[in-house]
């Protein structure tokens, strides 16, 4: 858990010792409750971004209070009533929430069970729990969590020394449990945010700029569909209506008829190398380590100079961002998919002028999210409609061309990395020099807020260009930019852009994915140039991290590395990374096709992610990760001109189809007696990196720029 | 302008304007939350629904297009209580993340099982390919499918 950075701490947040997020809210009863009929009540403040973590939680509670599944009911989070855990991200919802239910159930566990038992005139070891019934010796009846419900045993700050159960004595951590959710989403029931249906509920549209730098100066005259009618504030434009066809089809309309003056704000998207070694940046040191050279260094006999580069890239998400938000008296109301809901309460509390504690935010499940995307900007779009119009909710949908061209980006970088070995092939120096716009733009962590329609009321907020997250709190640009490998000269520092053409923001994996890419593709180079295996090469530098080498070897067995290509045209790489340095260990293999354009046809996956909550969860995590990061590899690079994004539909931005999908074979590393670490980004970086070394193996060039598009390819060869 | 046509089964009317889309009518006036607005342009699948029992996109198409005909979602394949095969199969299988594309993509699966009893792997992808999955849960909606057809031929539950 970060608490240096953006980590909000609760009232009660003095409590360092305490495992995971219980350092921030120790009250047991703000993670769970019981009640008289039977249920147990988790309410975490993480939340479901299609993950599958209220499941993991569920596992985890009713395994300490050995209830059965069925008993759990797992809460939406909400600002108010849940533990502020900050943002659900970083693939630290299982380390930070999961602990803490885990030590918050142990905790209520003894509680209870001390209560009983002294009411039975026994001591608390001599009962057990079946179901969350006590039983004495013999089997006796000894109360409940159900009978207890309301003695209020919980209103109590953790201790932190009850211990969890033991590795060995789980029976339902571990084990693979089928999603809550997903019967809701098979069956077409309301689930979603966006099938909330309030009594008196108006649907609003945004109408967008033409460019990221446009002032409104005018609007034509006409009339608008059914009951629609027109908002503005400043340059933000909306309309609003009783039903959702009105809507879209006013909010058509009122485009045609805004006449904007535009100015070009955005940089050559052919040039984006040059644009960043040009554009004003902060400078600084992620990493200096040298070990005094000894008399004997053998110097450098083989060294490898390259240069990686990364376009933006759209989150993509299937779904579009939605929000609900109803003003009543003096007090707002917002459902909202967010990933914070404190964090997006603050911002919006800036904007409106409010005191936070008028606002609730209550975090509703949206389509698939895959780090800060619209999500928290349609919040304030639908809460500045619904101002206008007191005591209706006001539901706010984004269009595709909103989703994919407005959404926070992930920015373009480029990585230049300058490292060597000496004669006995053994790494001696490592320099890297980052490029890019930060990775953070989220909400409620700086004086101005960063939601999208601030910047165009009037007055007009600054957009905070965005910031970089210390390594220790998982960094941004500079994620897995430290080589996991033993290296005696080791320098690497980073240039954060100070001017934002494109408001840019966290997307699943954040620096890792060009950071990892390029580490395995110079080390790849290396192992070429000084007549070394790959594998074993990588192997010979990672002696103090045995976790990264098994999931390499067992990647390596599952492929039979090394592969001779059985065919022209086919290759297989590998790669390997720890996520963030901290997190769990992923190797991918990758087989390519590569005719007019490449495919890859096969994945080999091995992770280690500690103990694993729920491995099927997990496999769906880190195959999924991979399939998005193949998708990325392959195909994904942010269009735009110099005025505005112009990918902003499937045919402009294209992701991976069914036909493109890559055969998937994974294996878990099982630890259960080991921490849990998340599972949702570790296999991007790998699999990107992967990729690129099939890549090479298959054409004999070494892939500089992502996507790896034939003319991409082409500009590498050249 | 009044529009009527049969939804999972059952008659329907509503006033339909006409610059209504047919995902606009199913999900405003008809109440359902099965079929999903992911693009409004036909390219994504998330809208997918059966005209006649072919599989079509909604968001694009007039909602007067449906009068007469037979219109089918994911609310009329199944319930909780008496799944369709493949919903059955997509829980076995775990097949989703987000979720947000499968009531698409089981609309089309239903209408591929329907003209195509025994598809292959490569059948089924083709199927799916009109559908965007952005999570990577594309492997086991095709071993999901595959799982429900072997169970319909079977005659038993996936």
């Amino acid at each position: 858990m970060n608490l240096a950075f953006g980590f909000a701490l609760g009232k009660g947040g003095n409590a360092p010792d305490l495992p995971g997020s219980l350092r921030a809210e120790p009250r047991l009863s703000r993670w769970l409750r019981f009640t008289a009929d039977g249920t147990v009540i988790l309410t975490p403040g993480k939340v479901e971004i299609g993950q599958g973590i209220l499941t993991a939680l569920a596992q985890i509670a009713a395994e300490e209070l050995s209830v059965a599944p069925h008993r759990l009911r797992v809460l939406p989070a909400a600002t108010g009533t849940s533990p502020n855990e900050g943002v659900t991200s970083g693939s630290l919802s299982i380390q930070e929430s999961g602990i803490a239910v885990r030590h918050a159930c142990a905790e209520a566990r003894a509680l209870h069970l001390r209560l009983a038992a002294g009411r039975a005139g026994v001591p608390s070891g001599d009962l057990r729990v079946e179901d969350g019934t006590f039983l004495g010796p013999g089997g006796t009846a000894a109360g409940s969590y159900w009978a207890q419900a309301e003695e209020g045993l919980l209103e109590v700050e953790a201790r932190g020394d009850v211990a969890p159960r033991p590795a060995a004595e789980r029976a339902r951590a571990g084990t693979a449990a089928p999603r809550l959710d997903l019967p809701d989403k098979l069956f077409g029931r309301p689930r979603f945010l966006h099938d909330l249906r309030l009594p008196g509920m108006l649907h609003g549209r945004v109408v967008r700029p033409p460019a990221r730098r446009a002032a409104l100066r005018g609007l034509r005259e006409g009339p608008l569909p059914g009951d629609a009618a027109l908002f503005r504030d400043g340059a933000f434009l909306a309309v609003l209506a009783s039903e959702e066809w009105a809507a879209e089809a006013a909010a058509a309309r009122l485009a045609a008829r805004a006449e904007w003056e535009t100015a070009e704000s955005l940089p050559e998207e052919g040039a984006l190398a040059e644009w960043l070694e040009a554009v004003p940046a902060e400078a600084s040191d992620v990493i200096r380590r040298e070990e005094p050279a000894s008399a004997s260094d053998p110097g450098a006999a083989h060294t490898v100079a390259a240069r990686f580069q990364r376009p933006f890239l759209a989150h993509a998400s299937i779904g579009t961002c939605c929000a609900v938000a109803r003003w009543e008296g003096d007090a707002l109301e917002v459902w909202s998919h967010s990933q914070g809901v404190y964090n997006l309460r603050a911002d919006l509390a800036i904007v409106l002028g409010l005191d936070p504690a008028r606002i609730t935010v209550r975090h509703a499940e949206g389509a698939g999210c895959y780090g800060h995307n619209g999500a928290d900007d349609v919040a304030l779009d639908a809460a500045l409609l619904a101002r206008a119009r007191p005591g209706h909710p006001v539901r706010v949908a984004w269009s595709r061309a909103e989703e994919l061209g407005w959404s926070p980006h992930s920015p373009a970088g480029t990585v230049a990395i300058e490292a060597a070995v000496d004669a006995e092939g053994r790494l001696r120096r490592w320099r890297s020099t980052l490029r890019g716009n930060g990775h953070s733009s989220r909400p409620g962590r700086a004086a101005d807020p960063t939601l999208l329609a601030a910047a165009w009321l009037d007055p007009p907020f600054a957009t905070p260009v965005a910031i970089d997250a210390p390594l220790p709190a998982g960094g941004g640009a500079q994620r897995n930019a430290v080589p996991g490998y033993a290296v005696p000269s080791l320098h690497v520092t980073m240039h954060r852009a100070l001017e934002m053409p494109l408001r840019s923001s966290a997307l699943r994996g954040l620096g890792a994915l060009l950071n990892v890419w390029a580490i395995e593709s110079v080390m790849d180079e290396l192992a070429e140039a000084s007549g070394q295996d790959p594998v074993a090469f990588r192997l010979r530098h990672l002696e103090s991290d045995p976790r990264a080498a098994a999931v390499l070897r067992e990647a390596a067995a599952m492929c039979c590395w090394p592969r001779t290509p059985s065919e022209e045209g086919i290759g297989t790489g590998i790669a390997v990374a720890r996520y963030k340095g901290t997190g769990a260990w992923c190797a991918v293999a990758a087989e390519v096709e590569a005719a007019e354009t490449v495919r890859c046809r096969r994945l080999w996956i091995a992770a280690d992610v500690g103990e694993a909550i729920n491995p099927d969860g997990v496999a769906n995590q880190i195959e999924g990760g991979a399939i998005q990061a193949t998708s990325i590899a392959l195909k994904e690079a942010l269009r735009f001109d110099r005025m505005a994004v112009t990918g902003d539909a499937w045919e402009s931005y294209p992701i991976l189809r069914f036909s493109e999908v890559p055969a998937v074979e994974l294996r878990l590393i099982d630890r259960p007696e080991m921490s849990p670490l998340g599972a949702g980004e570790p296999s991007l970086g790998p699999t990107v990196a992967a990729i690129a070394g099939a890549i090479h193996a298959a054409l004999g060039l070494r892939p500089r720029r992502l996507p790896f598009t034939p003319e991409n390819l082409a500009a590498d060869m050249a | 302008m009044a529009l009527a046509f049969t939804l999972n089964g059952a008659p329907v009317s509503i006033e339909a304007p006409e610059e209504m889309t047919l995902l606009q009518a199913l999900r405003g006036p008809l109440g359902l939350s099965g079929p999903r607005f992911g693009c409004g342009q036909e390219a994504c699948g998330c809208c997918m629904v059966t005209l006649d029992g072919e599989a079509r996109p909604s968001c694009a198409l007039p909602a007067e297009a449906a009068a007469g005909r037979r219109v089918g979602t994911v609310e009329g394949l199944g319930t909780p209580e008496a799944p369709h095969p493949l919903q059955t199969a997509f829980i076995a299988e775990q097949a989703g993340q987000c979720g947000w594309c499968l009531s698409g993509i089981l609309v089309s699966a239903a209408a591929l099982l329907a003209r195509e009893p025994d598809p292959d792997e490569a059948a089924v992808r083709a199927a799916l390919e009109p559908h965007l999955c952005r999570c990577g849960a594309q492997n086991r909606m095709i071993r999901a499918v595959l799982r429900a057809a072997a169970a319909m031929r079977e005659g038993v539950a996936a």
